[in-house]
């Protein structure tokens, strides 16, 4: 067998379209299955089983789904409830939310009936990225469908009214941030905005909002219909379940894989992606979450699981559970500037630290790339970073440290020998220091 | 950040085709009475759909649209990177993606492919048909390298599958969008290792549930039994 995951406990059946995408399919493979079972049950018991089933939000903050649905208020007021799904997938490494929005879009709406329904919302608007054409097609497609077959819209067969809409980015990473992500839907620059107020209590439109990931949305479906022990029953205690895990990279076949939590990371590149280029030794070092976390090397690979707990005890994390794999052939300084570069361009420019530093420390990794930095440099960095990290509004300052942190922690050794190298041969290097800021 | 500025040379007047018109509709009915700026996004989406990119007048139409202040849309047509400020090549609009995750299996070398040939980025090639660009992740990683041309995406490519593609486009000829090295959509080369339990796929899974796990009697649940 390939894994750990049998084939009778996937929830995501049809992840390559292979199969029928649309609501037949769908239903064929078990979506819209005893939703109306689900629904004749109380919105405190779809919050409980959910809780039960462990769920941790699967955008990468890994926060209990079911406990952040019961932030919502208990009796809707004149202020209407929102559910707004994030599909700004732009994470760097990141390509799971697609394969459900492009290949099985149907679970994704059965399970946004039900998360609405925990929260009392009667509309949910569902955020794809802009880049995301196809996937944004097929998926109003399958919501036509859905109201076509009275599976949701107003008096629909589940008897819960409920309206579903997509609606757009405009190539903003930071929209993928929930409260920048709000800022956009309400037709605004996506910029983070201040919490609290959190948006349970004051989301879009000033009305009590969740914002949730594709990913967690599209299993509750499945989870409720076989129980949360069921789920419960994957991975290790308090990082149950199965998980969509993105592996590209330096690895034979990368794929798009639904796995077990806390699969060993080695076993998930050996047996879903053939294996390390060039054999197991050649593994330098793998960034498991997306491009925001700090890599693991290859030794702590070796024994590294795919799960939160273990992957923050190497100080790294699990993130969207995205694996880069980089070889010995990697440059592996240029690939952390290229990082760096992406978090310059990104970064929305509202807080002085990640506006001002993300490009200051793009241009010194820059640097450090190709050796034409100076060794006390390295400190000054890193002392950069921890002073970007935790200092602005959202995460993204954070995430623009982590990768260079992680760089360090493991590979400095690397640098100095390039900067040591850049000198040898030229006695006298002009103070790179000297260069202008931006 | 990136700076980015309208254009030196604008037209004249932006006016949505009748085609639009009815999709600028059906996009502010989306959202709530009073809300209507919440579909600027889209709007300037139609915009450039229909003219290739967002000239000035096309933000005030879209301003005026929307009830908005000029500014406000302005503020959403250079904050977002997707909006073209300027005319893009007639033929091709390539998109390739540098980021890490395809910088590693060989962006760079679809990158020197796109400058060879139609000289900068950001501009218009020399014979107006192809403009590229060097864009942030898009989302595919697990098939990288990959562009996106003309809104649809590309993977799997090398230097020379992608050289074809574009002269396909050049040509007036694209291909079909997806993997040119024939993988189903994110699966791993040479086929998918799982779902192939026919079980999945057999209809057993639609055989209607009687009952739900841990399902309690409710209130809710009583009285629908009692109105059936």
């Amino acid at each position: 067998m390939v894994g750990i995951l049998e084939d009778k406990d996937r929830i995501f059946t049809n992840l390559y379209g292979l199969h029928d995408w649309g609501l037949e399919g769908a239903k064929q493979r078990g979506a819209w299955n005893g939703t109306r079972l689900i629904l004749e049950q109380s919105p405190e018991w779809v919050c409980d089983q959910v809780k039960a089933s462990g769920l941790r939000g699967r955008g990468g903050a890994g926060f209990s789904t079911g406990l952040k649905w019961t932030f919502m208020p208990k009796t809707e007021s004149a202020r209407p409830h929102y559910l707004v799904i994030n599909a700004d997938e732009s994470e760097p490494g990141t390509c799971k939310d697609r394969e459900i929005l492009r290949n099985d879009p149907h679970l994704l709406i059965e399970g946004a009936l039900i998360a609405s329904y925990a929260i009392r919302a009667h509309a949910c608007y569902i955020y794809i990225r802009g880049e995301y054409v196809h996937e944004r097609e097929r998926l109003e497609a399958a919501i036509r469908q859905a109201y076509e077959a009275r599976l949701i819209g107003k008096g629909n067969v589940h008897g819960w009214d409920f309206d579903l809409f997509v609606t757009h980015g405009g190539g903003a990473y930071i929209c993928g941030d929930e409260t920048a992500l709000m800022e956009s839907l309400e037709g605004k620059k996506g910029q983070p905005r201040l919490k609290p107020p959190f948006p349970a209590g004051a989301g879009i439109y000033g009305c009590p909002t969740t914002i949730n990931n594709v990913e967690s949305i599209a299993v509750v479906g499945t989870i409720l219909r076989r129980g949360a022990s069921w789920f419960s029953g994957f991975g290790r205690p308090n990082n149950t379940g199965t998980k969509l895990m993105a592996i590209s990279g330096h690895v034979n076949r990368p794929c798009v894989v639904e796995e077990t939590m806390s699969i060993p990371l080695k076993q998930l590149l050996e047996d879903h992606c053939g294996g390390v280029r060039g054999g197991w030794g050649n593994l330098k070092a793998v960034i498991p979450g997306g491009s925001s976390v700090r890599m693991i090397p290859a030794h702590e690979a070796e024994t590294a699981l795919m799960d939160f707990d273990s992957l923050s005890a190497l100080k790294s994390g699990l993130g969207t559970a995205a694996v880069i794999v980089m070889d010995q052939s990697t440059d592996i300084v240029r690939a952390i500037a290229r990082l760096s570069y992406f978090y310059k361009h990104e970064s929305c420019g509202q807080c002085t630290p990640c506006r001002e530093g993300t490009g200051w420390m793009w241009r010194v990794m820059e640097r450090m790339a190709t050796g034409e930095a100076e060794m006390k440099e390295i400190d000054m960095l890193l002392d950069v970073a921890s002073q970007i990290e935790g200092h602005t509004i959202c995460g993204l300052g954070d995430a623009a440290a982590w990768p260079i942190q992680g760089l360090f922690r493991h590979f400095r050794h690397e640098v100095e020998e390039r900067i040591t190298n850049y000198r040898a041969g030229r006695p006298h290097v002009q103070g790179a220091s000297l260069q202008a800021a931006e | 950040m990136s700076v980015r500025r309208l254009a030196a040379n604008q037209p004249e007047s932006f006016a949505f085709s009748a085609e639009s018109l009815e999709q600028v509709k059906w996009w502010i009915a989306k959202f709530p009475e009073g809300r209507q700026q919440s579909a600027v996004i889209p709007l300037l989406w139609l915009v450039q759909k229909q003219q290739g990119w967002v000239s000035e007048p096309a933000i005030r139409l879209v301003a005026e649209t929307l009830g908005m202040p000029v500014i406000r849309v302005y503020e959403i047509a250079t904050f977002y990177t997707m909006f073209m400020l300027e005319p893009v090549g007639s033929h091709a609009l390539v998109q390739v993606c540098g980021t890490t995750p395809c910088m590693l299996r060989g962006a760079n070398d679809l990158k020197a492919v796109c400058q060879r040939r139609f000289g900068d980025r950001d501009h218009l090639s020399a014979d107006g048909k192809v403009t590229w660009q060097e864009v942030e992740c898009l989302g595919a990683c697990s098939n990288a390298p990959m562009a996106a041309i003309n809104d649809y995406y590309y993977e799997d490519l090398t230097p020379e599958t992608f050289e074809q593609i574009l002269d396909e486009f050049i040509a007036g000829k694209p291909r079909a969008p997806g993997s040119v090295i024939g993988r189903q959509g994110s699966a791993p080369e040479g086929g998918s290792q799982v779902l192939s339990a026919p079980s999945l796929y057999d209809g057993s899974a639609a055989k209607a549930l009687k009952s739900i796990p841990n399902a309690e009697p409710t209130k809710r649940g009583k009285a629908k039994e009692a109105a059936q």
